[in-house]
């Protein structure tokens, strides 16, 4: 394997207990270089104490964990000056304006003075904080605070990036514009592994999933191949007309319709042989279709498939 | 650059953000060396009549009445000025290790103790401002030190040593606490040194157990250096007492502070 293939992150039967209680107990992580890499599970999962790994802060009490081709444990130092770390808590300086807390981290990274000028003040065009710069940032909203502390983050240009729930407790618009920010990132060619309980935003950003679920993880894989792993995916069908939807209803094997919006939905494993045996019994039948989409289930349902239990999230709505 | 230059420019950069965060929030040094102020007024026109008069003419440097006691209890009202700021630099060092900043620094490439360092040099730099507050205040009540430059020149070097060590005592405390709360309140035992020594009445004056204790603990031979090169009394082997306990203290609590500050969340 070269060196320029080797994963970003690679961790290998990570434990972690604090006093008795386990909090990670044998997680497996690869993360490819340059993609956004999803750890998703409810509050207490071990996302954040898996995150306090990854970046040196806690040592695992068993297993092997390489950032950027380093051991964590063994060449901290070296991981510290490839990573940039995001908390879920904001990691600002409240006595300080925008600008002083990104000069605090331009002359820790030790860049140069004109160096730092051109940096900071490119970081703060890009993430819309010039014009509040010379602010003291008790004064920025919670959106504001939160594209400071990444703006903050990639002053040492890291090649890693952890982000702990990065939108928890934003408004929809601020969620919306930290997404931007972090697809903006890996294009180029950063590596990411952020946390998150939002199914949504998982399914939004992440080129692989893991599902992390009391401290073990629990599925892994695209947004898409998770949800073709719950049953419960369909195929739905728009019909031209009322007749056309009974004559189809009488074809198709547990279909199920609505008269009124001339719909009708076939229960489906998701695979190309099912779907071109559903297009050719209504071909042979000569029964014309409007529009055809396959609806595969969401990440709530797949939550709830691969641990049991379903999210608090979704036992909120319920 | 070398690691020694990347751990100076760290701990320079540290020093500035702390100072700064110091200035930011002026009213908590304000509040600091308003207490020592507080004590020295109170002591010179309430007790220091009384006072004066158990003193004797060399430790009055020769003044009478109110005017020898401002004489004799200025070297302690400046250890009460020290005793005072270093706790706020346990309440600062609480209140920051609570924040999220630090472990931001703890995940950067930076030099591990320069987030202490940083603390501890703002920390001293802010006690040897407050010195200055309270000695400018202590000569316009009438305080007349015998020095020449070069015993206040020592005599600064005193205080920069003894707080230096003071505020590493702080910092490790600081960084001991649970809470913000707990911290803000176990340096108070520091202060209460500065009573409990030569600070505001010579120890010859005390009961016995309590001399011994008076004699032999760190403030004493401090003061007693103090008021020598301010007031040209005996300093004897109390130099050398005070430079080592300084030292011992410095070295004691630096190697708890960083120990403290390895293993703070790594458990």
């Amino acid at each position: 394997m070269s060196a320029d293939s080797r994963p970003a992150i690679v961790a290998a039967g990570v434990r972690k207990a604090f006093d008795d209680t386990t909090v990670l107990d044998g997680v497996d992580l690869s993360v490819a270089k340059g993609s956004i890499f999803a750890l998703l599970g409810p509050n207490g999962a071990g996302k954040t104490t898996m995150i306090r790994i990854l970046s040196t802060l806690i040592s695992p009490d068993a297993g092997q964990v390489w950032v950027a081709g380093h051991d964590v444990v063994r060449e901290p130092d070296e991981v510290r000056g490839a990573i940039g770390v995001t908390g879920q808590f904001s990691a600002l300086d409240d006595l300080c304006t925008g600008l002083e807390n990104m000069r605090l981290m331009a002359d820790l990274n030790h860049l140069g003075r004109s160096a730092a000028r051109s940096r900071v003040s490119e970081l703060l065009d890009r993430f819309g904080l010039a014009d509040v710069a010379r602010k003291p940032v008790t004064t920025y909203s919670g959106g504001m605070r939160r594209r400071l502390d990444l703006a903050m983050t990639l002053v040492g240009d890291p090649r890693v990036i952890f982000l702990d729930e990065p939108t928890t407790g934003l408004d929809p618009g601020s969620r919306r514009m930290m997404w931007g920010s972090i697809r903006g990132l890996v294009a180029g060619g950063v590596t990411i592994l952020l946390t998150t309980q939002y199914l949504d935003e998982a399914d939004e950003l992440a080129d692989q999933i893991v599902v992390l679920d009391r401290g073990r993880v629990v599925a892994e894989g695209t947004a898409d191949e998770l949800k073709r792993r719950v049953p419960g995916g369909h195929v739905r069908l728009q019909m031209p007309t009322a007749r056309s939807v009974h004559v189809a209803v009488d074809l198709l094997d547990g279909a199920s319709y609505d008269e009124k919006k001339l719909e009708i939905q076939v229960p489906t494993d998701g695979t190309v042989a099912a779907l071109r045996h559903l297009l050719s019994v209504l071909d042979e039948a000569d029964i014309e279709v409007g529009q055809l989409s396959i609806h595969t289930p969401d990440l709530d349902d797949v939550f709830f498939a691969v641990t049991g239990h379903p999210t608090e999230e979704a036992l909120a709505l319920s | 650059m070398t690691t020694i230059a990347y751990t100076l420019s760290d701990s320079a950069t540290m020093t500035r953000r702390n100072v700064r965060r110091l200035l930011r929030y002026p009213s908590m040094t304000l509040l600091l060396v308003g207490l020592p102020i507080v004590f020295l007024v109170l002591f010179v026109y309430v007790f220091g009549g009384q006072l004066s008069h158990g003193l004797g003419s060399t430790l009055a440097g020769h003044h009478v009445g109110r005017a020898g006691y401002l004489n004799y209890v200025v070297p302690g009202v400046l250890l009460l000025t020290v005793a005072a700021a270093v706790q706020g630099t346990a309440i600062v060092v609480a209140m920051d290790m609570t924040g999220g900043v630090i472990d931001r620094f703890r995940t950067m490439a930076i030099a591990r103790s320069s987030v202490l360092t940083g603390h501890v040099l703002a920390a001293v730099i802010q006690t040897m401002a407050g010195l200055a507050i309270v000695i400018g205040f202590a000569v316009a009540l009438g305080f007349r030190a015998t020095a020449g430059a070069a015993s206040w020149l020592a005599a600064i070097g005193m205080l920069a040593l003894f707080s230096f060590a003071l505020v590493w005592l702080a910092t490790a405390l600081g960084l001991a606490a649970k809470s913000v709360e707990t911290a803000s309140n176990t340096p108070m035992f520091l202060t209460l040194l500065v009573f409990l020594g030569s600070g505001f009445v010579p120890v010859s004056t005390m009961p016995a157990g309590l001399q011994q204790f008076a004699r032999y603990q760190p403030f004493t031979p401090v003061t007693e250096t103090l008021r020598g090169l301010l007031t040209g009394t005996t300093i004897g082997s109390n130099a050398v007492a005070a430079v080592a306990w300084s030292a011992g203290i410095a070295f004691v609590s630096y190697l708890w502070a960083m120990h403290l500050y390895r293993n703070r969340h790594a458990s």
